[in-house]
């Protein structure tokens, strides 16, 4: 199953088929978000810790510039080697070229976001480079040939009856089956043969400390530090909203992280890369693809305070019952439906309507991102600027030229119920989306303004 | 105190007894209200579907309707927010002021009238949907995602009722699915949400569903309906006017 090429609505259709699964998919997520509440409730500076962080990013967001200037300076005095890509073209040209230059055709990939963002796999694929992805869940998608569903848990659409089969086509498992150990061994000493033949590994980026030139990577499995540690190059793919000002500064994120994304305390492995070991190259390659538009938003730059802990993806009741797929963008959830529309505003324009816009996500983001309240302003920006199907404009305009109206309004609501009282089919029929699960609303013979008038005496 | 009553368009066309029950409840705690006979809508339907660009003629009409009064009250949580935030008009100091004191039924209550004691009776056991603009955009009740001392101003005022036995959620605030349009634009997954909320209060055998907006509460109710359940929806005025 590759990516369903549907709008949100649609791809949510198709997962809401199988009930169960779905039932499945919302429960093992809510399970995640309880085991986020518990850990936040441990700190009772939590929402202090939040503030923090929010207060640190806004300054990051105001000093980017300056902050990028001071973090090469000091990553090159460190002997790192900094790109800068403006897109996503750029961004895969750059590592296709530093592996060329070493001289191979294999690499390994810790999980990273942004090359999912920049469609590098696929890239690298079609010029002749194999690219294997050493995160467990994000290997078992490799194999699928899906993308992850899941910014934090790629492969968390998937029971272990799914895993069981693929890695039984992939990797000569036995057929059927489901033993978690058994299968993360096949995939431990599949995955401990690529890290000790590769030369070039490339991980991603949490944090870019611009004091010291130095960078973190959190994982919960050390397959970053196995890639990198084993290999001659090591090429660092850095979404440039991922600096940090100072060292310090670390303790408010890493503490935020963990607990965010999983409940843990801290990630099991939180790596500090300063510079290369001897003998060995260490680039890092900072892409900015759309990020300094979304900067250039008042309205979105907040979206960029993002340190992708997946919280909002876990607590939205709509990304429990849609899967990650339904989202059509590398980073689904409620974070995805507001950076989405700045890489492409046509693709994309259904998603920041995938939302109830219940403010879940605002609340238990860590660095305090008004999430809801730009899902709100991108679909304002969205159908003034067209995106939005002429059909629907048509009837918000006739549904705005009655409400405004206090006469056409009572009419309306009048032969609206009278239709439902006397004539139901008109309403209760299978082009009702409303109908299709749930009944009409008994309408009463008088409306309330009725009723005040003949009670009343006004 | 004089108490401009707002009633949404959709509580006005269906469901006129939550009106009613509210119109006595605010009466019973001593208002004086007053029912401005030319509201239609606070226009929140056309905004949170892109079209906040077309509200400007709701946005008109409300603050005719609205202006000048001590408060303004209205049953849902929805609504009320949607005037605080998104409310303006070519006299902005008029929109402004109705942005400041509009407040949602309950909060009304307990925070302006200081309410300490009902007459009411109900004895049944009672499921409460927090609605998540009331809650997350009001603040009626604190939201499980922060680390922050509980509170729930519709549960405070639900106590005061006789009989009345409150019971506890697995998920205390989780989204019905509602959501506007989004009820009918993404069909399945608010569907879905409808009856996932439906199946957390039928866990706690519940004999009622309230809430503070009778949205949420439709949506509820359409699904109960469709699975024959006996289970009932009342907007929290019902049961806080109730005499049973």
């Amino acid at each position: 199953m590759n990516q369903l090429n549907l709008d949100h609505a649609s791809a949510a259709v198709e997962f809401n088929k199988d009930e169960p699964r779905v039932d499945w998919h919302d429960e093992t997520l809510w399970f995640v978000r309880t085991k986020r509440d518990r850990a936040a409730a441990q700190l009772p500076e939590w929402e202090q810790l939040r503030e923090a962080a929010s207060q640190i990013k806004n300054h990051v967001l105001s000093n980017m510039h300056d902050l990028l200037a001071q973090f090469e300076e000091n990553a090159k005095q460190n002997g790192i080697t900094v790109h800068w890509a403006e897109n996503a073209d750029e961004h895969n040209a750059i590592i296709h070229k530093l592996i060329q230059d070493a001289g191979v055709t294999r690499m390994v990939k810790s999980k990273s976001m942004l090359t999912e963002e920049c469609h590098l796999n696929d890239y690298l694929t079609r010029h002749g480079i194999e690219v294997i992805d050493s995160d467990l869940g994000e290997r078992i998608v490799q194999m699928r040939k899906e993308p992850p569903s899941h910014i934090v848990l790629p492969a968390i659409h998937l029971k272990k009856s799914d895993v069981g089969e693929t890695f039984h086509e992939h990797l000569g498992t036995e057929k059927g089956a489901t033993d978690p150990q058994y299968l993360t061994e096949a995939a431990r000493q599949h995955l401990r043969d690529t890290f000790l033949t590769r030369k070039v590994a490339l991980t991603g980026v949490n944090f870019a400390i611009a004091e010291t030139g130095g960078f973190v990577v959190c994982t919960n499995e050390g397959n970053a530090d196995m890639g990198a540690h084993l290999a001659d190059v090591h090429i660092a793919a850095m979404g440039f909203e991922k600096i940090i000002p100072r060292a310090e500064h670390l303790g408010v994120f890493l503490r935020l992280l963990a607990r965010s994304a999983t409940g843990q305390p801290i990630t099991t492995f939180s790596s500090h890369f300063h510079r290369p070991r001897p003998g060995q190259q260490m680039h890092i390659v900072i892409v900015d693809n759309g990020r300094s538009r979304q900067l250039g938003r008042p309205d979105f730059r907040n979206s960029l305070k993002c340190i992708r802990c997946a919280a909002c993806l876990n607590t939205c009741p709509v990304y429990r019952r849609s899967g990650g797929h339904s989202y059509h963008s590398a980073i689904a959830g409620p974070i995805g439906s507001i950076l989405a529309p700045n890489l492409d505003m046509k693709l994309n324009a259904d998603l920041p309507f995938a939302s109830t816009l219940c403010g879940s996500c605002s609340n238990v983001c860590p660095v305090k991102i008004d999430i809801h309240d730009q899902l709100y302003k991108w679909r304002q920006v969205l159908m003034k600027e067209g995106y939005g199907p002429g059909s629907k404009t048509a009837a918000m305009k006739a549904m705005a030229t009655v409400l405004e109206s206090p006469s056409l309004y009572r009419v309306a609501g009048k032969i609206g119920r009278g239709v439902l009282r006397f004539t139901p089919v008109l309403a209760e029929n299978r082009f009702n989306p409303w109908y299709n699960q749930r009944e009409m609303p008994e309408p009463p013979a008088e409306s309330f303004r009725d009723w005040y008038i003949n009670n009343k005496k006004v | 105190m004089r108490v401009g009553l707002f009633i949404p368009c959709y509580i006005d066309q269906f469901y006129p007894k939550v009106a009613i029950a509210t119109l006595k409840l605010l009466q019973n705690v001593g208002c004086e209200v007053d029912y401005p006979l030319q509201q239609t809508c606070c226009g929140q339907p056309m905004a949170n579907s892109g079209y906040e660009h077309l509200t400007g003629g709701c946005n008109e009409n409300f603050v005719r309707n609205f202006s000048g009064y001590d408060y303004i009250v209205s049953p849902s949580g929805s609504c009320t927010l949607h005037i605080k935030h998104h409310l303006h008009a070519a006299n902005e100091s008029e929109a402004s002021a109705i942005r400041s004191r509009i407040y949602e039924l309950t909060e009304f209550l307990t925070d302006v009238v200081k309410v300490s004691s009902l007459k009411a009776t109900f004895p049944y056991r009672v499921g409460l949907h927090q609605s998540c603009h009331g809650q997350r955009g009001l603040h009626l009740a604190q939201m499980s995602e922060l680390v922050a001392p509980p509170f729930s101003k519709p549960a405070q005022l639900l106590n005061l009722v006789d009989g009345l036995d409150l019971v506890q959620l697995d998920r205390r605030d989780e989204c019905c699915g509602f959501g506007g349009t989004f009820c009918v634009t993404e069909e399945a997954v608010s569907a879905k949400m409808g009856k996932d909320r439906v199946a957390d209060h039928l866990r706690h055998g519940v004999n009622y569903i309230t809430g503070v907006d009778v949205s949420c509460l439709m949506h509820l109710e359409g699904i109960l309906k469709r699975a024959n359940s006996a289970v009932q929806v009342k907007h929290i005025a019902e049961i806080l006017t109730a005499t049973v």
